[in-house]
């Protein structure tokens, strides 16, 4: 066995091993911008929701409705590239046999999932940026720069905890299952977060359970990065990231049992 | 063998599934620079012996090692390329994507252009990968699987969906990787192409390799040849012909399987002045193969 050794195994490196994390996730985003089935409604949905509730119907609604609704939209619009492009990707591939070749292929550990987060990541950017186009062009929000600045950066890193739980749902559900238990996670969790509808004309009920849901506390942080909120951000920031942890962690456990 | 040409080995292993025992007790040497075939019926074990040569699950029980390590240790999978059945890749990356991707992987890859070169898709580097035929797609599978510079090559079926012509020049192009001593490991249901290939047949049964040689020793193993012909004769009569194993007739065509062909043909020609369209064959992989594992079902029942 030493003299296999010594046939020296080749070494891979540290310049090699960045390089493929760059290259898998410079792949994971070729193939997503160029999937229209995916791309458009991620795209389409958050903007013309907010192009008719937003711009069109918004004075209506008295002067500060478009910048709710930036919250609000910019937060549902964040939600799928997570749910979508991570969870569901992941269950479908676990289904046809690319996440075995991955696992047999020498791909370092981790490229997979960080490809996919990168991918998530980028789209979530997008749909944040057009969401913003739309408010200061269209709809005429004034919004200082920093405040732009926030609520951008606040949009794209809101998608980890959408894609940490698309993940873990894909570790429960493989195949053509996955996209209809996602969309019956998404749609309720977008309504009941107060995503579409005020949360202050619904049923006092569906306002306490409300804490429940990683969309609302993303919603009333985008709400105070537009400039609407009076919550401390800290209590929701850690809500978020503990959420994040918990289903990594349970994701994590279902596939090193189940692969 | 030398210990020291074996760069991937299953010992004593057994794998279940739920309560389908999967391989039970395999053993399984690859040296570097041949080509072993694996051959058995569906459910027989070689795509778990794969899977686990991979690394993809872990034996319940015995040693899988991988040029002396664990398959799962990624710096051993740096030396292997894969082929799989099934797997089904992004549709909208285009080839040369895939090939640049599956390259990065590699501390050593070919490059892109000769990998393209030697399996024949530099005329599809720009197509997406979702627009090929099922036979191109197969070829891109497989510039996938040698653009590490692998040492050893694991292919399962690698021409199933293949028109004749594409599966020679895939053909060609494995033949290459040997030349260039890389070791390849086979799986196929297509007899003709262990024998094109295969330096070594295993045959595995229930999770066991029940017959392993070149191709040729394995053709011996069945000793028996297949005569043919058009005969007036009766087939009843020339099944009680001593040394005659089987004998069957299709569309007036007697068949007579036998150890002694001379002898038999001798006095079918005896028998019969007018017999005609006469044929005899030594029974091909496939015979053997069935034979094989007949062979090895009875064993098993007797034991």
């Amino acid at each position: 066995m030493t003299t296999i050794e010594s046939v020296a195994t080749p070494v891979m490196s540290a310049g090699r091993n960045v390089a493929a994390y760059v290259e898998e996730a410079r792949a994971e985003c070729l193939r997503y911008l160029r999937n229209p089935g995916f791309l458009l409604p991620t795209l389409l949905f958050p903007s013309v929701f907010y192009l008719m509730f937003g711009v069109l119907l918004g004075h209506a609604n008295g002067p500060d409705a478009p910048r709710y609704l930036l919250a609000s939209y910019g937060t549902f619009g964040v939600m799928a590239p997570g749910l979508f492009g991570f969870g569901v990707s992941l269950a479908l591939e676990r289904d046809t046999g690319l996440l075995t070749l991955k696992r047999a292929l020498p791909m370092p550990p981790g490229a997979y999932l960080i490809g996919k987060m990168a991918m998530a990541v980028l789209v979530a950017a997008i749909v944040s940026a057009i969401m913003l186009c739309l408010a200061i062009f269209v709809a005429g929000v004034h919004l200082a720069a920093p405040r732009i600045a926030a609520f951008f950066l606040l949009e794209v890193l809101g998608v980890l905890p959408f894609a940490a739980l698309g993940l873990l749902i894909a570790t429960l559900i493989k195949g053509q299952g996955a996209p209809g238990v996602v969309n019956l996670v998404y749609l309720p969790m977008a309504f009941l977060s107060g995503l579409w509808f005020p949360l202050s004309i619904m049923p006092s009920a569906i306002q306490a359970i409300a804490p429940l849901w990683p969309a609302y506390h993303l919603d009333r942080l985008a709400l105070g990065a537009v400039g609407l909120g009076t919550d401390a951000p800290w209590p929701h920031v850690a809500v978020l990231a503990g959420y994040t942890v918990v289903f990594v962690t349970l994701a994590m456990r279902r596939l090193r049992r189940h692969g | 063998m030398n210990q020291d040409t074996c760069i991937a080995r299953l010992a004593g292993v057994r794998k279940r599934y739920g309560n389908i025992v999967a391989l039970d007790g395999i053993d399984l040497d690859i040296h570097r620079g041949e080509l072993v075939a694996l051959l058995g019926p569906n459910g027989a074990g070689k795509s778990t012996s794969i899977a686990l040569l991979l690394g993809l699950h872990r034996a319940d029980a015995g040693a899988v090692t991988l040029f002396g390590r664990d398959p799962q240790d990624i710096a051993a999978r740096r030396r292997i390329g894969v082929m799989l059945q099934s797997a089904v890749l992004p549709d909208t990356l285009r080839v040369a994507e895939l090939l640049r991707l599956t390259a990065s992987y590699y501390p050593e890859p070919r490059a892109i252009a000769e990998c393209a070169a030697i399996t024949g898709v530099d005329d599809l580097m720009t197509r997406r990968y979702g627009a090929l035929s099922g036979g191109q797609q197969r070829r891109v599978q497989f510039a996938m699987a040698i653009v590490g510079r692998p040492e050893i090559l694991f292919l399962d079926e690698p021409t199933v969906g293949m028109d004749i012509d594409a599966r020679q020049s895939l053909w060609a192009a494995i033949r290459q990787m040997l030349k260039e001593r890389c070791a390849v490991v086979l799986t196929t249901h297509y007899l003709e192409e262990a024998e094109a290939l295969a330096d070594r047949v295993c045959v595995i049964a229930k999770g066991r390799v029940v017959s392993q040689g070149s191709v040729d020793a394995l053709r011996a193993h069945v000793a028996l040849r297949r005569i043919r012909c058009v005969t007036a004769l009766d087939a009843a009569d020339v099944a009680r012909w001593p040394r005659v194993v089987s004998v069957d007739v299709q569309q007036g065509r007697l068949t007579v399987a036998t150890a002694d062909a001379e002898g038999v043909v001798r006095r079918l020609l005896d028998a019969d002045p007018s017999l005609a369209e006469l044929e005899v064959r030594r029974a091909g992989l496939a015979e053997a193969f069935q034979e094989i594992t007949r062979e090895s079902a009875a064993v098993q029942e007797a034991a």
